[in-house]
C-alpha cells in the first residue's frame, strides 16, 4: 500500500527531496530522534528490544540506545503501563508500545484512571507526559479480541489526547509532537499501514495537534475521516468524481482530541453536506461525536443530516468475506456520500 | 471464634490499662526525634477524630477512611526513610500525608472540598498529594498504586543510571492494604520489581480486613504472606505495626538494605484499624472483644509509656503536647472553613498542562506556592 498522491507532501517538503520510507520507519525515526534529543525519553513494551519490535517498528533501537532505554517488558500490560505512568509522574517521558491497542484493555485502569486524571486529582501537582502507541483496528482476520478500534472507547475521557496518523509523513510529525507533549497521548497506528511508503523529508518537522488537513478539495460533500479510513475516503472520492460527478472535500482529522472542528465546519459551510467515516462501532463513537458537533455548528448550513460510515455493530468476524463486509470501505463511503447528496 | 488476626502481645488484663507496657527506646536515635514520632501519631489521631466529626456534620463528603489505630505504620516508616524518597499509598491516606509533613490545614481543606486543599478540592479524602514532600498520592483504586510505585522506583534508578550517571540510592515506599494482595496489578508489579531490581518496598498494611472480609476469607496462605513475595524473588519481613519503634527499627534496616542492593522488599505490617472501614460501617464482621484487645495495644499509648518510663517525657509534657495538637487541628478546621470553595474557573483548570479549547492549563496549589510553611 502506498500513500496516495497529494497525501505525503508536507510543509517540510523540499524540492528534489523525494525520500520515501515506510510508516514503521517514520515512527522509528520519530522515537529515535526524540530519544537523541531528550535522555528522559525511553521506550518500553513487549518485544520492543531484542526482537526489534513485534512489528519491527523499533528495529535497531536497542543497538543504538541500549537496554536501559529500550526495555523489553513481560506480558503485563496493566503492570508496565502503570510503571510507565509512575515514571512519568517523576518527570520522565516514557513511550509505551502496546503490541496492539486490543491488549490495552487489560491496562484500562492504569491508562484511563491514572494517566489522564493524575493532574486533576492532584490539583496540578503531578502531570503525566507519556505516549501510549500501537496498532489499532482490524489487522486482517484476527478475530474479535484482536481487532479493537479503541478510539471511541478512549476518546470519551478528558485529560488525554489522541492522534491517529494516516500516512508516514504525519506519523513522524505527530509522534514527535506526542513525545514532547506534556499530557498523555494515545497514539493509534494501524498494522495494515505499517508497510505503507510515503514521502518523509530528512530534515526535522513537527505537526501540531488539533490541525486537520484537507486532503482533497471539493464543493459538493465534506468527508471527514481518521487514520486508515482516510485512504478509503480518497478512493471513494475518486470514484464519486469520475462516476457520479460529485466533488468530495476529504478532511483527514489527524487528531481526535483535540478535534479540529474549525476546519471541518469551514468545509461544511461550503459543501453543505457531511459524511463522517469512523472505523469503530457507531454507538457513542467518534463518528457520532463529530456528527453531533457538526450538526450543532452547521445546523443552518446543512442540506441533509450528517451521514456516518462505521464498522457494523457486530463483533469483528474472522472469515475474510464477513470481515470485509463489517469494516468501512470505499463502497460504503460512496453510498453514504450519494445519499447525503440525494442521489439515491 | 475463629482466630482471624494474630493476637496482640498485650496480656488479657491490658484492656483496662491506658498505657500498655513500655519497651526500650532505639539506640542511636535522639530522644527529641522519638518525641516527634509520638507527636506525629497524636496529631494523626486527633486529626482523624475531628475528621470523623466533620464528616458527621456533613462538612466532608464522599468516601472517607480514617487511619486511627494504624498511626505507627505511617510515622515509623516515614522516620525510616529520607525526605527525597518517593512515597505512595492507597485511599486511607491522611496519616501518610501528615506523617510526610503536609500541613493539616491543606489536608483538612482537601476533604472540605476547598481551594486551599492540597489538590484544590479536586481530589478529596482519597487523593492526598504533596509534591514538596514526595508524596505521590493517595489512590482510590485498590492496588493501582502498586504499579505506580514500581514506576517511581524505576524512575529513581533511571535518573541515576541514564540522566546523571551517579547513585542517589533512593528507595520508594509503596503502601497497600491487605485487600490489594489479591489484585492482579500487584502481582504484575511484584514481578516487574523483581525482574528489574527496582528499589521499591511494598508495605502491606495488614489490618486483617478489607472492608468486611477477614484476610483469610479472601487471601490464600494468609498466615504467611512472605510466600507471596518469595514467588517473585522478593525478600519479605513481618513487622509489628502497632509499635512505632519496631516499625522504625525494622524498616530502617530494611530500607537501608534496599538502597544498598536495589532489590525490592515486601513487608507484612501487622496492624489494626480501630474504627470502621469508612464512615458507614457497623462492624458486624468482627467482635467487640477483638477490637478491645487491639485498642489495648494502642501504638500511641505504647510509645507514650516508653518515653515516660525512659524519663524523656512526663505526663505534664504529654498533656501540653496534646493541648497544642488539639489547637492545631482546630485551627486547621477553622482555616478550611474559611478557605473558599473552588470557583467555576477551576473546573477546566488542571485537566491538561497545555491550554487548548476550554482548558485553561494548570498551576500549583496554594500549598506549594506558600512553600510549605507550617
Ligand atoms: C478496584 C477496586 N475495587 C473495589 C474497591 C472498593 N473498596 C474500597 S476499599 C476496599 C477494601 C480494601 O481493603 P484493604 O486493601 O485491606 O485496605 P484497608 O481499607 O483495610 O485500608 C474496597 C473493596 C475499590 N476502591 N477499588
Ligand atoms: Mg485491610
Amino acid at each position: 500500500m502506498t500513500a496516495m498522491t497529494g497525501m505525503s507532501a508536507g510543509p517540510g517538503a523540499v524540492a528534489g527531496d523525494l525520500r520515501e520510507i515506510e510508516f514503521r520507519d517514520a515512527l522509528n525515526e520519530a522515537m529515535s530522534e526524540e530519544m537523541r534529543r531528550d535522555p528522559k525519553v525511553f521506550l518500553l513494551g513487549e518485544e520492543v528490544a531484542e526482537y526489534d519490535g513485534a512489528y519491527k517498528v523499533s528495529r535497531g533501537m536497542l543497538a543504538e540506545f541500549g537496554p536501559r532505554r529500550v526495555i523489553d517488558m513481560p506480558i503485563s500490560e496493566n503492570g508496565f503501563a502503570g510503571l510507565a505512568i509512575g515514571a512519568a509522574m517523576m518527570g520522565l517521558r516514557p513511550i509505551v508500545e502496546f503490541m496492539s491497542w486490543s491488549f490495552s484493555l487489560v491496562a484500562a485502569d492504569q491508562i484511563l484512571n491514572n494517566a489522564p486524571k493524575m493532574l486533576y486529582m492532584s490539583g496540578g501537582q503531578y502531570g503525566c507526559p507519556i505516549v501510549f502507541r500501537g496498532n489499532d483496528g482490524a489487522g486482517g482476520q484476527l478475530g474479535s479480541t484482536h481487532s479493537w478500534c479503541v478510539e471511541s472507547l478512549y476518546a470519551n475521557v478528558p485529560g488525554l489526547k489522541m492522534a491517529i496518523p494516516s500516512n508516514p509523513y504525519d506519523a513522524k510529525g505527530l509522534l514527535k509532537t506526542a513525545i514532547r507533549d506534556p499530557d498523555p497521548v494515545f497514539f493509534l497506528e494501524s498494522e495494515r499501514m505499517l508497510a505503507m511508503k510515503g514521502h518523509v523529508p530528512e530534515e526535522e518537522y513537527l505537526i501540531p495537534f488539533g490541525q486537520a488537513i484537507v486532503r482533497r478539495e471539493g464543493a459538493d460533500c465534506t468527508v471527514v475521516a481518521f487514520g486508515r479510513t482516510v485512504h478509503f475516503a480518497m478512493e471513494a472520492a475518486e470514484v464519486l468524481a469520475a462516476e457520479d460527478g460529485i466533488a468530495c472535500e476529504v478532511i483527514d482529522g489527524r487528531t481526535i482530541r483535540p478535534l479540529d472542528l474549525d476546519t471541518i465546519v469551514a468545509s461544511v459551510r461550503k459543501t453543505n453536506r457531511c459524511v463522517v467515516v469512523d472505523q469503530s462501532w457507531s454507538f457513542a463513537s467518534v463518528g457520532s461525536e463529530v456528527a453531533a458537533q457538526v450538526s450543532e455548528a452547521c445546523f443552518d448550513d446543512l442540506d441533509n443530516h450528517v451521514h456516518r460510515v462505521h464498522a457494523d455493530d457486530v463483533p469483528a468476524p474472522y472469515a475474510f468475506e464477513l470481515e470485509q463486509a463489517m469494516l468501512p470501505n470505499p463502497g460504503k463511503i460512496r453510498r453514504a456520500v450519494r445519499s447525503a447528496c440525494y442521489r439515491d | 471464634m475463629t482466630p482471624t488476626m494474630p493476637k496482640p502481645a498485650a496480656s488479657p488484663g491490658a484492656a483496662e490499662s491506658t498505657f500498655p507496657s513500655s519497651r526500650p527506646l532505639p539506640a542511636g536515635v535522639a530522644p527529641e526525634t522519638i518525641v516527634s514520632w509520638l507527636r506525629d501519631m497524636m496529631l494523626i489521631r486527633e486529626f482523624e477524630v475531628r475528621t470523623m466529626q466533620a464528616y458527621q456534620e456533613k462538612k466532608i463528603g464522599g468516601f472517607c477512611h480514617v487511619y486511627i489505630g494504624q498511626e505507627a505504620v505511617a510515622v515509623g516508616c516515614t522516620a525510616a526513610i529520607r525526605p527525597d524518597d518517593p512515597m505512595i499509598t492507597a485511599y486511607r491516606d491522611h496519616g501518610h500525608a501528615l506523617a510526610r509533613g503536609m500541613d493539616p490545614r491543606h489536608c483538612m481543606a482537601e476533604m472540605f472540598g476547598k481551594i486551599g486543599g492540597c489538590a484544590k478540592g479536586k481530589g478529596g479524602s482519597m487523593h492526598m498529594f504533596d509534591r514538596a514532600n514526595n508524596l505521590f498520592g493517595g489512590h482510590g483504586i485498590v492496588g493501582a498504586q502498586t504499579a505506580l510505585g514500581a514506576g517511581l522506583a524505576f524512575a529513581t534508578k533511571y535518573e541515576d543510571e541514564v540522566l546523571r550517571d551517579g547513585r542517589s540510592d533512593r528507595v520508594t515506599l509503596c503502601f497497600l492494604g491487605d485487600g490489594a494482595l489479591n489484585q492482579g496489578v500487584f502481582h504484575e508489579s511484584k514481578n516487574l520489581a523483581g525482574l528489574f531490581d527496582l528499589p521499591v518496598i511494598y508495605v502491606v498494611e495488614n489490618n486483617g480486613y478489607s472492608m468486611g472480609t477477614a484476610i483469610h476469607r479472601g487471601t490464600t496462605v494468609a498466615h504467611d504472606l512472605s510466600v507471596k513475595a518469595q514467588a517473585y524473588g522478593i525478600e519479605a519481613i513481618e513487622v509489628d505495626g502497632m509499635d512505632c519503634v519496631a516499625v522504625y527499627e525494622r524498616m530502617k534496616a530494611f530500607c537501608d538494605r534496599c538502597r544498598e542492593t536495589s532489590r525490592p522488599g515486601f513487608v507484612d505490617m501487622k496492624t489494626y484499624r480501630f474504627k470502621g472501614h469508612s464512615m458507614s460501617d457497623p462492624r458486624k464482621y468482627r467482635t467487640r472483644e477483638e477490637e478491645a484487645q487491639y485498642e489495648a495495644d494502642d501504638p500511641i499509648g505504647k510509645l507514650k509509656t516508653s518515653l515516660v518510663s525512659a524519663g524523656v517525657l512526663d505526663e505534664a509534657a504529654v498533656k501540653a503536647m496534646q493541648k497544642e495538637i488539639r489547637a492545631e487541628v482546630r485551627a486547621s478546621i477553622e482555616w478550611s472553613e474559611a478557605s473558599p470553595a473552588p470557583g467555576p474557573e477551576e473546573l477546566y483548570h488542571d485537566v491538561y498542562v497545555e491550554k487548548w479549547g476550554p482548558y485553561t492549563g494548570t498551576s500549583d496549589p496554594e500549598m506549594l506556592r506558600e512553600g510549605g510553611e507550617r
